[in-house]
């Protein structure tokens, strides 16, 4: 609890005072917890920064946040435990990857969504160039045809 | 008294493209003689903007105090080369370099385009000086860069010290000239959607720009990224920052746009896609450039922004791009599509290109905007940073990176993929058996690496493979191989380095990713700390005060695994005229791999040290500097010279290539 007032002194304070990024006092001593921790920070945003994540930052908030995500790892908390409890208290905007939820289901569906649709167009504009056939073919598209036709080894 | 003359030629510049603008959309059908008088115009506002410019540099360099921007940004004891980049490094001097290169592009359209048809040549011009005159305009309503301060002080409040960097001096201006250059783009698609003139000439006349602009915002991005590997102190390379992103998103348009162009003048398909593939490039450049501005978005690139700006700057955004894709949605349906080809060929390989890359920079722009958006209709703040971005990104890039190698071995029209598969056995076989070797030597750390190996293998091999496989290496004799490779257009050298450099990039984002070290320690003076192989001895901590600056050094000994030993210093400066600290970490390369080393705060006694030790990293920027370079090779191919297309009306008899 100590470490809460500390905590929450440094974010009434927060001021981004040149620091640390990860010092030697924090290092925990075993290495998979260590690595653990790491990993957990990279991906919590530094409040106080411009797009940082807490593994990366000079600010002492970013090291309070460190120090306890070092602390809910030795507690025993599991990696998923250690993000909650942060998000308990700072909101999902501390979460760099956000997590899956209503609000956020636009943004995890875009990417697959625009690769969908621009397949589907892609396979409508070919459905239409492969059905104009023959029928109304103007000039242009007549001499096309022809040197497809005539043209098939000229390719290489 | 120069400032004023600045002022002027900036005014003058604006009022010349106001009428350079009117007059080429009211008279484009009259002929050569409007264009003769557009393409003078847009010499001299270029004339106009440099001397404008050239007031400014001279104003810092003198220190002039009574120019407010020099106040602001500048300090009588900079060294010179800070003090002409300092122009640059703020919101008005920045928009006077980005309408210097506008008007500059302008300038090199009417100088070496001579042979274009005199309406295309009018209405490019025209819309560059559209562009000139809201961009111009906007800078001296709203950003002033000569207003004088009275009283002048007598000291200035010096310039952001992580800013005094050569980087700044090289890295805007190379972005601009990337960004800025794909106006000549927009240009061209307006005037082809204005005109109805919409052929093969026309992507012939396109691409050298494109391939011009594209390879300076290469060179800016990867210089970019490189200087805040080194400057911002921990080593990171590339943050997915908005502002990053906004100019990684032009480079994916620009990147889809050179190969759709392609497509576009050797077989005159995709002509619609092309045009609105200009369009989206510039819009997004725009949106990179002045997003920032308009106080939004807030980056570490932000400069200070105020209410009016943002929304003047937001007004201009939706008048360009509005205006474009409104034009194009009048005139995109009467395009005619022409070139038919069977799914696999060339045109459908380069079809996959643009369907990932257009795809990437959609979920791109999401990812940058959707917290904005979210924000302010549902209230709700969410982050969205690196590790979205690295798992979205990476998933459409890999796809894209599999078939990539293929792409240079099918036909245009129709191809046969086993035949393009045969002939890549040979890197297949390569890049499997490198990933295993070095998977098993290296240790997998992370799962995906030797996904990401194989991967980049794949593509640098793939790359020369083709180069390999056009010179008949191993089946005809040697002497012929070369004659046959020296024979190769260099268009096909262009392709090859530049794929040849994209393998290579990420092979290093993937070795650095798996296999960095880092260590963390307190070392004293005397003392000597390791990490994979290399012995850190601290020989000594001084304090040393330069020109603007004053300095805590530790003086290191390096012992590479070689035995040999190397000097390095890193340092913890303080300028003097804001008490701002930097930290300046040492960088020392061995091979590919490099050493960081940084010095944290003292400590009670003794001094935090930081290591870490970057495997294979500078691979990243030297597969930039590959697709860079490959950029300038395809701009001395013979038939990517600007002045070549009036010969065009007989190419299309031209075998494709």
């Amino acid at each position: 609890m100590i470490r809460l007032r500390v905590l929450l002194i440094a974010l009434a304070m927060s001021v981004a005072l040149p620091g640390l990024a990860v010092g030697p006092g924090e290092i925990l001593p075993d290495p998979v917890l260590e690595q653990r921790a790491r990993d957990i920070s990279a991906g919590l945003r530094c409040l106080v920064c411009q797009n940082q994540s807490i593994d990366d930052s000079d600010a002492d908030l970013a090291r309070d946040l460190r120090v306890l995500v070092r602390e809910r790892l030795v507690a025993g908390d599991t990696d998923e435990q250690v993000r909650q409890y942060l998000v308990d208290r700072y909101g999902e905007y501390v979460l760099l990857n956000p997590r899956l939820n209503a609000h956020t289901i636009l943004l995890w569906v875009a990417a697959p969504l625009l690769l969908l649709v621009g397949l589907g167009a892609v396979v409508i504009a070919a459905r239409r160039r492969n059905s104009a056939d023959g029928a109304d073919l103007d000039d242009d598209e007549a001499a096309v045809l022809a040197e497809l036709q005539d043209g098939n080894g000229r390719a290489d | 008294m120069s400032i004023e003359l600045g002022h002027f030629a900036l005014i003058l510049a604006f009022a010349v493209a106001t009428v350079s603008t009117i007059g080429g959309y009211m008279f484009w059908r009259r002929g050569q003689r409007v264009a003769l008088v557009l393409s003078q115009g847009a010499v001299l506002q270029f004339v106009l903007v440099a001397a404008a410019f050239a007031a400014l540099i001279q104003a810092f360099i003198a220190s002039d105090f009574s120019l407010a921007l020099a106040v602001n940004n500048s300090h009588s004891l900079k060294p010179l080369i800070y003090k002409i980049s300092g122009v640059w490094g703020n919101h008005e001097g920045s928009m006077v370099l980005w309408i210097l290169i506008l008007v500059a592009f302008g300038a090199m359209v009417a100088t070496f385009g001579r042979r274009l048809p005199s309406d295309l040549m009018t209405l490019v011009l025209a819309t560059q000086s559209l562009l000139v005159a809201a961009f111009g305009g906007f800078t001296l309503f709203t950003s002033n860069p000569f207003a004088r301060m009275v009283p002048p002080p007598l000291e200035g409040n010096d310039l952001n010290p992580v800013l005094q960097d050569v980087g700044l001096a090289i890295h805007p201006p190379l972005l601009y000239a990337g960004y800025v250059g794909f106006s000549i783009c927009f240009s061209f698609a307006i005037a082809a959607l204005i005109s109805g003139r919409i052929d093969q000439a026309w992507a012939r006349w396109v691409r050298p720009w494109t391939m011009l602009s594209w390879t300076f915002l290469t060179l800016g991005i990867a210089m970019g990224s490189y200087w805040a590997y080194y400057e911002l102190g921990w080593g990171g390379w590339w943050f997915w920052d908005p502002v990053e992103n906004a100019s990684f998103m032009p480079w994916l348009a620009g990147t889809a746009l050179l190969h759709s162009a392609l497509v576009m003048e050797k077989r005159n398909a995709l002509k619609i896609w092309t045009i609105f593939l200009s369009i989206i490039t510039f819009s997004l450049s725009l949106l990179g450039t002045f997003l920032v501005r308009s106080g939004i978005l807030t980056s570490v690139h932000t400069f200070a922004s105020d209410p009016t700006r943002g929304l003047v700057i937001l007004a201009l955004l939706a008048l360009v791009i509005g205006g474009a894709f409104f034009l194009f949605a009048l005139r995109a349906s009467s395009l005619r599509q022409g070139g038919l080809f069977a799914p696999v060929s060339r045109e459908g390989a380069l079809i996959v290109n643009n369907l990932f890359l257009a795809t990437a920079v959609g979920a791109v722009l999401v990812g940058t905007l959707y917290p904005l958006l979210l924000d302010a209709l549902v209230g709700t703040t969410i982050s969205v940073g690196a590790p979205f971005f690295n798992l979205t990104f990476g998933a459409l890039m890999a796809p894209l990176l599999v078939v990539l190698p293929f792409g240079p071995f099918l036909a245009w029209k129709r191809a046969d993929v086993m035949a393009a598969a045969q002939r890549l056995m040979g890197a297949a076989a390569l890049a499997v058996f490198l990933t295993i070797l070095i998977s098993a030597l290296g240790g997998v750390s992370i799962s995906l690496a030797p996904l990401g190996l194989l991967l980049g293998f794949w593509v640098a091999f793939g790359a020369i493979a083709e180069l390999v496989d056009r010179s008949k290496l191993g089946r005809v004799p040697l002497g012929e191989s070369w004659r046959r490779l020296a024979g190769l257009p260099r268009s096909a050298f262009s392709t090859a380095i530049a794929h040849f450099g994209m393998g290579v990039t990420v092979l290093g984002i993937v070795a650095t990713s798996a296999w960095e070290t880092e260590l963390v320690t307190t070392l004293n003076p005397g003392e000597t700390a390791e990490l994979s192989g290399y012995s850190i001895a601290f020989d000594s901590f001084s304090q040393t005060a330069a020109q603007n600056y004053v300095a805590d050094e530790g003086h290191f000994t390096i012992t590479g695994p070689d035995g040999k030993t190397r000097p390095m210093i890193a340092e913890r400066r303080t300028y003097v005229a804001t008490g701002t600290p930097t930290t300046e970490a040492a960088i020392e390369t061995y091979g590919f791999s490099q050493l960081y080393l940084q010095l944290g705060e003292p400590l009670d006694d003794t001094h935090v040290l930081r290591v870490w030790f970057k495997p294979y990293i500078t691979l990243i920027w030297l597969g930039a500097l590959l697709m860079a370079g490959a950029g300038f090779l395809s701009l001395t191919d013979r038939r990517m010279r600007i002045g070549v297309p009036k010969r065009v009306a007989h190419a299309a008899a031209e075998p494709a290539e």
